[in-house]
């Protein structure tokens, strides 16, 4: 199994330094065609796998491939620990991934256009791009199949270095570096934490396997670390805290949001595959997989659940002003990353990763399915332009349709069931800060549901707005775009209905995720769940579903029947509209006290400190002061024999002083 | 004790630098003025010679012949070559020189050779006697060479300074020695060793003699306070005769040093480590910040080579077999960057004027690049910039220093070695950055040429593969 594993991870690996090193070469044709079946490939297999732990054929592996060193008795190692989240994981990544690739052919073929004649980043850019996406795919694989911490964080920093590489992959625009620089940076602060936390693992158990901390985790459920004199934390909750941190940087959490939004000026296929479907997961993922260290903390878990219920909420609300197609899907994405880590927060990690699943597809779907749109409309993103595009896309219309119903939870399809777990756990849950979760969760569903359907509406239904030449070259996209389309749909409809029973209320997670017994909301639900059929039924009684129905209603009576409504609201409520528009001020904050800030005190260390302190006074000062010395001294050299001669007798007459004691 | 002529075969190299001599003395007589070239070629074919020499009856256990005044072991082996390889390289950077100031009479080889003689006697000697006939041979010598542009006032001033001075640290190193002498009875190394060894250390007379020799031996080596002969010698003195001066005879110093102070005095080491360290540490001091203020590229590396000597005296100090190697490594390293340095002064100085100054450097690179390189890789040696093997000397010495516990002072030797890195620094600076004044192309004989790559070869590949070198330096104390 091992051969296999190891197969899985390092074919997108070659595919990409085959497409990146030598793109210029195999030509453009060479590059897509390595890359899509190093994934591919690695899909088959990952696939193969996850059939292998559904009928149960494949025992978990865990075991080191590779030992990179040792230090002070602790072992870093290249292993692999493959289980059902693992395979989970695996084949959601590989999947959605291929499909990026296949349809980044058709939204990447004319990429020479994006940039300047003779550009020579923009050599090849075709190629490169393939390489990165790639190159991501192996990263996230070494992130998800890591046994240890330290393999974790490598992965970790590559899928974060990668995503550097593709939000600015059109680097001549100014937007884009903008944007590239912001989400390294607001990720830097998350990973700050990560590796504070992995190194404070390291500290108390003296490995970074997950295996031997896991073990040993219950042992040091109450000690108490001390802090600055007096002051003492747990252990466990500290260490959950740090590295949720680093999971609120990757999975873009309040207040480490910040980057996900302006990351959209990447190429559409990356925001779908890094920033909607995979990447952003690495969070949720990484906390289910801490789920031994996590449950052993009830602070951590409330913090976990405040953060992740606030995201969910009042990022949706951002969802209803903004007029770029991608920024309406990227804010929905921050919501429902909000909606999985309450779910963690609430110990349903099963319903977390669930959700994380369904997601992935659907939204995946809807950003590639919003790509189309703006491959249809000449790369022009503005929803205001658009209007009545069902009847120029009708695939795109369909597919599209189906996301936007999954992403509401519209019973029956993939969201539904995920969303509505999420929210029954969070419900039942007892730690701290449950009751404002839930309140802020349910409420969400009806936001979710305005903001998705005044998207659809505006786009493909209503007035047609856009200028008369770009509704003359209105067309379907080609196949490479819309067929991914289709292979998304269709698990963005049934996953749910297919996997809900075994994920969350079988025994999927068995010994995979640990829950402790008091936490364990999702066996309290599971007691009442009878089938598929009854869990819909169920939902469609409940609040949420009237509430997402609602949302839904609303988007029509406002965009469809009376759209002069929604100019009335944005001046009625235009304190509300002008807060949602500066999105909270979070962004003038960051810039004028964080950027701000460190710009002053690097200006201040620079002026001061190394222009005048070190290059001044230390440097030069020092250079002038040897100067003025060895000019002192040169004197001394006379030229006179006789001062030459006292110079000697007088030596002697010291050495004689200090070493001939009479 | 009879005479078997058995006993003179460790003497074979003294000997056949002698004959050399003597036959150039003789040759000279009959050559014509044009025909000079074949002084400069026995000179050189006779050193060669005498490397293999040395190299055939070196090697082995140590042998002292010649009643207790000679010894012959494994480190005079190495220096004698290392101190017969300089001056084979100075007289093939001098050849044109000599050739084109009309210098080019068989004294000078001569008098060079009869200097080697003084240092192989000083590098091989194992009593008092022996040693001061070998520094009293190698020191008038060099006076007569450091005058030998008789015409040349300043020349001639230099002589004279030396002279004087040197008579006054030859007359305080003879004090010192006739007071060890008294005190232990004995002028053989061996015995004053353990005539001091069993009078114990705390002798004041012993101590009193010793003040005198190291005294002796820093005025030799040049170091601070007893210096002031160095910068007005290497200034005056004509090219040829500074590229000589200042490389050879710093490996003989440091047998100097190791004979009379480890093998003869090594008892008193708890007393001559605290003179080393001062000497050494105001050596380190003024050698390089004065150096900083010189114009004149000759009167720099005589700042420089003060500075360095500091180093030598790190390693001596230490007393340990390590640091001895340490120090011997660092004189005959020291020895071959000077000869690449003084050299290239020299190969630049024959056309009508005396390179001296700091400007005549002035945009080497432009006229000739691989000399400019050459010249920069001695610089970045001299300055200890890793790969070269300057590096490797500085690192060995204050390794050994470090690990007899002595790390200030190690941190004083890098203090001042960085404020060394400046004029060093300087010079490449010079030559590639700014604009020549002289543009034409370096004339440049190919003997010079050859010599000075393989100085700046040697400078590279030793510091990259010191234990080509090294292994040679710890099997002398081994």
């Amino acid at each position: 199994m091992e051969n296999i594993y190891l197969t899985i991870v390092l074919a997108p690996l070659l595919g990409s330094i085959v497409a990146g090193f030598f793109g210029g070469r195999i030509g453009r044709a060479g590059a897509h065609w390595v890359t899509i079946l190093g994934v591919g490939l690695s899909c088959l297999l990952s696939l193969y796998v996850l059939k292998g732990f559904v009928d149960g054929s494949l025992p978990v592996f865990d075991g080191a491939v590779y030992t990179w060193m040792v230090s002070g008795g602790i072992q870093f190692e290249i292993g692999f620990l493959v289980d059902q989240l693992t395979a989970l994981m695996m084949a959601v990544v590989t999947f959605v991934s291929l499909m990026v690739h296949i349809y980044t052919i058709g939204y990447m073929a004319d990429d020479e256009h994006n940039w300047p004649k003779g550009s020579l980043a923009g050599k090849n850019s075709y190629q490169r791009f393939f390489s990165y996406i790639s190159l991501f795919t192996f990263s996230m694989l070494m992130l998800v199949m890591s046994n240890n911490f330290l393999q974790l964080f490598f992965g970790w920093e590559a899928v974060g270095l990668v995503s550097y590489l593709l939000i600015g992959f059109w680097s001549v625009r100014e937007t884009a570096i903008f944007a590239n620089l912001k989400a390294f940076l607001v990720n830097r602060v998350g990973d700050f934490g990560f590796i504070l936390g992995i190194a404070a693992v390291a500290m108390y158990f003296h490995s970074l396997d997950y295996r031997e901390v896991f073990a040993l985790a219950p042992q040091l459920a109450n000690v108490q670390i001390q802090v600055w004199g007096d002051t003492s934390w747990s252990l466990m909750t500290t260490i959950g805290v740090l590295l949720f941190i680093g999971a609120m940087g990757k999975s873009a959490q309040v207040p480490l949001h910040v980057w996900l939004p302006d990351s959209m000026e990447g190429p559409t296929p990356i925001s779908a595959l890094i920033h909607a479907a995979t990447m952003v997961t690495a969070g949720i993922f990484m906390v289910a997989r801490m789920s031994p260290l996590y449950e052993l903390s009830e602070t951590a878990l409330s913090f976990i659940m405040v953060i992740g219920a606030t995201t969910a909420f009042f990022m949706g609300l951002i969802g209803l002003v903004q007029n770029d197609i991608k920024r309406v899907v990227a804010y929905s994405t921050l919501s429902q990353l909000g909606y999985m880590i309450t779910a963690l927060g609430a110990s349903a990690y099963a319903a977390g990763i669930f959700h994380l699943m369904t997601h992935a597809f659907f939204k995946a779907l809807l950003f590639l399915a919003a790509g189309s749109v703006i491959i249809a409309m000449h790369h022009d993103q503005d929803i205001r332009n658009m209007g009545g595009l069902r009847k120029y896309l009708p695939i795109t219309w369909i597919t599209f349709l189906l996301g936007s119903l999954a992403l509401i939870g519209f019973p029956g399809f993939s969201g539904f069931f995920s969303k509505d777990a999420i929210i029954e756990a969070v419900h039942l849950s007892q730690v701290g800060g449950s009751g404002y979760a839930s309140i802020l969760l349910t409420l969400g569903v009806f936001v979710t549901a305005l903001y998705s359907f005044r998207l659809y509406f505006l786009v493909f239904h209503g007035q047609e707005r856009m200028d008369e030449h770009t509704r003359h070259h209105l067309h379907e996209t080609p196949a490479v775009v819309w067929v991914p389309l289709v292979l998304l749909a269709i698990p963005s409809v049934f996953i749910g209905w297919l996997s809900v029973e075994a994920v969350l209320f079988g025994d999927w997670f068995k010994g995979v995720i640990l829950v402790a017994p008091h936490h364990d909301v999702l066996a309290q639900m599971g007691a009442g769940y009878h089938g598929q059929a009854g869990f819909v039924l169920h939902g469609m009684l409940a609040l949420p579903f009237w509430l997402a129905m609602g949302g839904l209603a609303l988007a029509w009576y406002i965009y469809m029947v009376n759209p002069a409504i929604a100019a009335y609201l944005m001046v009625r409520f235009g304190t509300l509209y002008r807060i949602l528009d500066g999105k909270y001020g979070f962004d003038q904050m960051n810039m004028a006290l964080f950027a701000g800030g460190s710009r002053g005190l690097g200006k201040l260390f620079w002026k001061t400190g190394d222009q005048q302190l070190i290059d001044g006074t230390l440097i030069n000062g020092s250079a002038q002061g040897v100067g003025w010395i060895a000019e002192r001294l040169r004197t001394i050299q006379t030229g006179y024999l006789y001062h030459y001669a006292i110079a000697m007798i007088l030596g002697l007459v010291v050495l004689l002083t200090v070493f001939v004691t009479f | 004790m009879t005479f078997d002529y058995a006993h003179l075969l460790p003497i074979v190299p003294e000997i056949a630098v002698l004959v050399l001599a003597s036959i150039l003395l003789l040759v000279d007589l009959w050559l014509k003025d044009e025909d000079k070239g074949t002084n400069h070629l026995i000179a050189v074919f006779g050193l060669l010679v005498v490397i293999g020499l040395t190299g055939v009856v070196g090697g082995g256990e140590r042998e002292i012949v010649l009643s207790g005044s000679y010894i012959r072991d494994p480190m005079s082996d190495v220096l004698k070559i290392a101190v017969l390889v300089v001056s084979l390289l100075s007289f093939v950077y001098s050849r044109d020189y000599l050739r084109d100031r009309g210098l080019w009479v068989g004294e000078f080889y001569v008098l060079t050779l009869c200097a080697v003689l003084g240092m192989m006697v000083m590098i091989s000697a194992n009593s008092f006697l022996t040693l001061y006939l070998g520094l009293e041979l190698l020191a008038l010598s060099l006076y007569a060479l450091v005058a030998f542009e008789r015409d040349n006032p300043s020349g001639a001033e230099a002589a004279m300074k030396y002279f004087v001075l040197g008579a006054l640290g030859s007359g305080l190193l003879l004090y010192g020695l006739s007071m060890l002498y008294g005190a232990s009875g004995s002028l053989e190394l061996g015995a004053v060793a353990r005539a001091v060894a069993w009078q114990g250390a705390d002798n004041q007379v012993l101590v009193f003699g010793l003040v005198f020799v190291v005294i002796g031996i820093g005025f030799k080596f040049g170091a601070v306070p007893f210096h002031m002969w160095v910068p007005d010698t290497y200034q005056g003195a004509p090219n040829p005769v500074v590229l000589f001066l200042g490389s050879a005879p710093k490996i003989a110093a440091f047998a100097l040093a190791f004979r009379l102070l480890v093998d003869g005095l090594g008892q008193l080491h708890a007393d001559w480590q605290g003179m080393l360290v001062i000497l050494s540490v105001i050596s380190l001091a003024v050698g390089n910040i004065v150096a900083i203020a010189q114009t004149n590229i000759k009167r720099m590396l005589a700042y420089s080579t003060i500075s360095h000597v500091g180093f030598i005296f790190l390693g001596l100090l230490a007393g340990t077999t390590e640091g001895f190697a340490a120090a011997m490594f660092y004189a005959i390293v020291y020895a071959l960057m000077a000869a690449g340095g003084f050299g290239l002064l020299v190969m630049m100085s024959r056309q009508g004027h005396e390179v001296e100054r700091l400007e005549d450097l002035k945009g080497l690179n432009e006229r000739d690049s691989w000399q400019a390189a050459m010249m920069a890789l001695v610089m970045f040696s001299m300055a200890g910039v890793p790969p070269t093997v300057g590096f490797m000397a500085k690192l060995l010495v204050l390794d050994a220093v470090i690990s007899i516990g002595l790390w200030w002072l190690a941190l004083i030797a890098v203090f001042f070695s960085v404020i060394g890195a400046f004029y060093y620094l300087r010079v490449v600076k010079i030559i590639y950055f700014d604009k020549p004044e002289v543009i034409e192309p370096l004339v440049v004989g190919s003997g010079a040429r050859v010599a000075l790559s393989v100085t700046g070869l040697a400078i590279l590949l030793l510091g990259l593969f010191p234990a080509a070198l090294l292994t040679y330096c710890q099997a002398a104390f081994a």
